[in-house]
């Protein structure tokens, strides 16, 4: 069987050697402002023994519990993750160490990853102060690591093969130093991008097609309908530019917005971000879950837009979530009015087996039909509305958000549970994207051989990276042209301001 | 207030600058500024020279200001009902003109808020407490007299703070009308002026997590009404950085020894705000002469310190010396004379015999009423009785003590007990005595006390106008409660002309 291990087997051991502790670190209270009550409960849970005895089972929970942000690592012991620690015999796993060290050394792209982190070709302390965390393969977490250059990350990671790592913030000094400092203060974080977390979990209310930690095409419009809503808000509103999605690697998007702007916010404006976006209220127990002012804000109005189409198709058709009678009590609920829901009811147990697009045509059926609703016709348009958006609008974990110090996973590490890559999302084919295309490692491992297999390797000549024979390559490639934009802008801020000397304004 | 002073009191000779920055900056201008604008957000220190005296007085009208408007905070008085309930106090003690009115004080009240201010901002900025109460107590002054500001005055004010907002003109009002008017909820409002601005969003997190402004790449559109809360935002933020400021360099100021004990007794004053005694505002009238035989008759308007001394006075047949000092001060307040006083404490020490009382006692008595001891304190007519803010601020009483303010220095169980004894059965009221006792608001629990127990009175004083404004607002000072008291039990006297007092009942007659 080929294999794509690189000739002259394992690295030498060099000066990376880790000096950072895991629990040292997580007991380093000090410094570890990110951990809240709910992430190290969270964690509680992630470390338990896993009753599950297939390897993808005992990822399933991975993205809603310990999921992208182990930003504490309090609770993590060395004795637990052995429990986590995969028994699997086969060798071709996501997590296998020899496989993850070939994706590090052959195809993870460092170097656009230190340009997007750095806003320059030259080393920068917007790199250097960087915090990274990693996941190694017996599940330790190791926070605080920084690196001078992409070639040090690179190192790091071949050497350490980690499942995962993460990107905090950058801080005021080098996250290395952090325990040489007199001060505490004088460590602390300065600048990260503003993310966001879409996550499926929080659709399963109204997802009908799968559940857990399943998805399919059908589901994933749920996250296509937030990332078009949410991205439309921040360039339009906010007026960022350079907004990066990413597929997390199972069934959920991040965004990362680099904008200097949105790196330099404080939490508060985060917050205020994060609330502004936030529409949906309540758990699955409580009320209507909207409840807004009308006229409705421009961005709701917008969003309603956008979101119009999907409820139609990919709502009422593909999800059907008021087919059964359990299911459409929701509806009638949030429908409110007493006349109109009592006949809908009736209609309904008189005819089983309606579908929640004929269910939601029979509304405007009924209330027109006279007397029958105390409900204006204005309110049930808003009532209507409403409804509308709860199915549709995009549920953000907005915690997320709101800390400049929470980390989260890396761009293009590989999901454990799927070994899929986490590769961006071109925002303008977004409806096109379907994350079971996404390449695996495994499938990537298996590219490299087939191309050098073939023979082709000479006629595109020797200069030629190991991702570009791969089905890695548009979507570096889509990466590397958000980088090169978003650094030319960076630059040419720079260079103007230099330019214009001191009489510039900011 | 200070104003009363006598007037040989005060010493040209001592002069103070009030300025914080001296020693800083060498270079500094000392001039009179130029005060274009009703409103100040305080950016500068003062640079002028001022007298000791101006440097106390103003500090302490200030505080009056600042004490009875977090008594309006404290009583949930509506923004309306506080700047109706402030109006007069401000007028007394810190008036400031718009610009229309063409006053001809207007330089002169302009700078006596800018240096009251900082000289406030100077003696509360020694703890973080302090820092936030004062800042809390400034922003909502700057809110309110904000409000009040003549219109055109306001967008002056505003427009001179170069806050960067940019109006939207009228073509951007056209373009983007309906979502201006969605977003801002700009509909609701039928009459209001009809205006934004616009500012960088950062400017206004709060507004945007809200929804409540229009977001345009970046630039948030806000309403023109929410302008106000931004100044006063503002003004809060650069007034608490500004504190952290004076804090460090507080040190300095301690070099100066002439102002750190005024700085030291304004701060300490913030518990109450401190009222000066003088006989026309406590005494009741000529009409109405108190002597020693009544004294027992009309314990009843006597704040609970003054009954709780009462009591223990008629109790043990005897009060140890702070108490029957607050008492005898106190006595002389509500115009019992001496002849009268002495009288009074001779029969209640009834266990003790003549030669011992005139030998320990007498003395004391005729102390406090200036009768003897030196030039000054006869020039001074004695001391001065007790305030609110003296009470409350001097040592606890120890054992076999009486003195103080029971609201502070009884147990909430005990001090509930005393006011059942002495009448007041108000469980709702009860309850939030405890409470406001428990947030150490005594002064307030006192006032709460007295209006409750005068509610009728008190509103048909209000209904019928009988009384100006500052004869309302809150006590701070036991005779001015006991005065008060008095006057609202015999209303129609007062009316009829049966006893005569200063104004009102002639007001009310015509
Ligand atoms: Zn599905």
């Amino acid at each position: 069987m080929p294999h794509a291990t690189t000739p002259g087997s394992s690295p030498p051991i060099e000066d990376t050697v880790m000096s950072e502790a895991p629990i040292a670190d997580a007991n380093d209270a000090a410094n570890d402002t990110t951990g809240t009550v709910e992430d190290q409960e969270d964690d509680v849970s992630a470390v338990q023994p896993p009753a599950k005895t297939s390897l993808e089972d005992m990822f399933d929970d991975d993205d809603e519990e310990d999921g992208e942000f182990s930003s504490s690592a309090q609770t993590r012991t060395a004795d637990s993750s052995q429990e986590a620690k995969p028994t699997s015999n086969s060798s071709s796993k996501a997590t296998d160490p020899e496989v993850m060290r070939v994706f590090y050394q052959r195809l993870f792209p460092f170097r656009y990853l230190f340009q997007w982190l750095n806003h320059s070709p030259t080393p920068t302390t917007d790199f250097s102060n960087r915090e990274f965390a990693f996941v190694l393969p017996n599940d330790a977490y190791i926070r605080y690591q920084s690196f001078v250059s992409a070639d040090q990350l690179r190192k790091q990671c071949v050497q350490l093969t980690p499942t995962r790592f993460e990107i905090g913030p950058e801080y005021s000094t080098n996250p290395r130093d952090r325990k040489t400092l007199r001060k505490a203060s004088a460590f602390r974080p300065v600048a990260k991008e503003l993310v966001f977390d879409i996550d499926m979990t929080d659709y399963d209310e109204i997802r009908t097609c799968c559940s857990g930690a399943s998805i399919c095409q059908k589901c994933w419009t749920f996250i296509t309908m937030a990332i078009k809503v949410v991205d439309a808000a921040l360039r339009e509103d906010f007026g960022f530019k350079h907004i990066l999605w990413v597929y997390s690697g199972r069934r959920g998007a991040h965004a990362w917005i680099s904008d200097k702007r949105a790196r330099q916010m404080d939490d508060q404006k985060r917050k205020s971000i994060a609330g502004y976006l936030e529409l949906l209220r309540g758990g699955d127990k409580g009320g209507k879950k909207v409840n807004v002012k009308r006229p409705l804000h421009p961005h709701l109005e917008r969003s309603l837009n956008i979101l119009n189409p999907h409820f139609q198709a990919d709502v009422l058709i593909d999800q059907d979530p008021w087919a059964e009678p359990a299911k459409s009590e929701r509806l009638l609920q949030l429908l409110g009015d007493k006349t109109l829901t009592a006949a809908l009811q009736k209609k309904w147990d008189a005819s089983p087996h309606r579908s929640s697009a004929q269910k939601w045509s029979d509304i405007d059926t009924l209330a027109s039909a006279g007397s029958l609703s105390t409900l204006t016709p204005k309110t049930l348009v808003e009532v209507k509305q409403d409804i509308r958006l709860e199915y549709t609008y995009p549920r953000l974990d907005a915690e997320v958000s709101k800390k400049l110090n929470h980390l989260l996973k890396s761009p293009f590490v590989v999901h454990p549970g799927t070994g899929r890559v986490c590769v961006p999302i071109d925002v303008r084919r977004v409806e096109d994207f379907e994350p079971e295309s996404v390449p695996t490692i495994q499938q990537l491992l298996k590219e490299i051989d087939a191309y050098e297999g073939d023979g082709r390797e000479d006629e595109a000549g020797e200069k030629m990276q190991d991702w570009e024979k791969t089905s890695l390559k548009p979507y570096v490639e889509y990466f590397r042209t958000h980088v090169n934009t978003l650094m030319k802008d960076e630059m040419g801020a720079k260079r103007a301001r230099a330019e214009e000397g001191e009489s510039m304004d900011f | 207030m200070l104003a009363t002073r006598p007037a040989a009191r005060i010493d040209a000779k001592r002069r103070a600058t009030v300025d914080p920055r001296k020693r800083q900056f060498a270079k500094a201008q000392y001039q009179e500024q130029d005060y274009n604008f009703r409103m100040n957000f305080y950016a500068i220190p003062p640079t002028g020279d001022i007298s000791l005296e101006q440097f106390e007085e103003w500090g302490i009208a200030r505080l009056k200001v600042l004490a009875e408007l977090e008594a309006c905070q404290f009583r949930n008085r509506s923004p309306e009902e506080t700047a109706e309930y402030m109006r007069p106090i401000l007028q007394k003690n810190l008036p400031l003109s718009a610009n229309s009115s063409r006053s001809g004080s207007l330089a002169e009240e302009r700078k006596r808020d800018h240096y009251s201010h900082w000289t406030l901002r100077l003696a509360f900025s020694a703890t973080e407490d302090l820092r936030k109460r004062f800042a809390r107590l400034e922003t909502m002054l700057f809110r309110l007299r904000l409000a009040q500001d003549d219109g055109r005055e306001r967008r002056e004010f505003i427009e001179s703070l170069n806050m960067d907002w940019e109006t939207v003109g009228e073509e951007e009002k056209a373009m983007f009308g309906e979502e201006l008017r969605a977003a801002t909820g700009a509909w609701r409002a039928k009459g209001e002026e009809e205006g934004w601005f616009k500012v960088d969003w950062e400017r206004v997190p709060e507004l945007v997590e809200q929804r409540r402004v229009l977001l345009k790449k970046g630039k948030a559109y806000v309403h023109i009404r929410e302008q106000t809360s931004m100044v006063v935002g503002e003004f809060s933020r650069q007034l608490e950085a500004g504190l952290e400021l004076s804090a460090r360099a507080l040190p300095r100021m301690d070099e100066d020894n002439r102002l750190s004990p005024i700085l030291h007794h304004l701060s300490k004053s913030f518990t109450a705000p401190d009222t000066a005694y003088s006989q026309d505002a406590s005494s009741i009238t000529d009409s109405t002469q108190v002597n020693a035989a009544m004294i027992d008759s009309v314990v009843k308007h006597f704040p609970l310190c003054m009954q709780n001394l009462h009591r223990e006075l008629r109790k043990n047949s005897h009060l140890k010396h702070f108490g029957r000092l607050q008492y005898t001060l106190f006595l002389k307040g509500i115009g019992l004379d001496l002849n009268n006083c002495i009288e009074f404490w001779r029969r209640s020490f009834k266990l003790i015999d003549e030669s011992k009382f005139n030998k320990e006692y007498l003395y004391n008595i005729r102390h406090a009423y200036g009768d003897v001891g030196g030039d000054a304190n006869k020039r001074g007519r004695g001391y001065t009785p007790y305030s609110c803010q003296k009470l409350l601020t001097e040592a606890l009483p120890s054992a076999g003590q009486s003195h103080g303010c029971p609201y502070r220095t009884f147990s909430p169980d005990n001090l509930i007990a005393l006011l059942q004894a002495t009448g007041v059965n108000d469980r709702e009221l009860l309850k939030t005595v405890r409470e406001t006792v428990g947030k150490q608001r005594y002064h307030i629990a006192c006032n709460l006390v007295f209006e409750t127990q005068h509610k009728a009175d008190l509103k048909k004083v209000k209904e019928q106008n009988l009384w100006p404004a500052s004869e309302l607002d809150t006590i701070l000072h036991p005779n001015t409660y006991f005065k008060r008291s008095f006057q609202l039990a015999n209303l129609n006297k007062f009316q009829n002309g049966d006893i005569g007092i200063d104004g009102p009942s002639q007001e009310a007659s015509q």
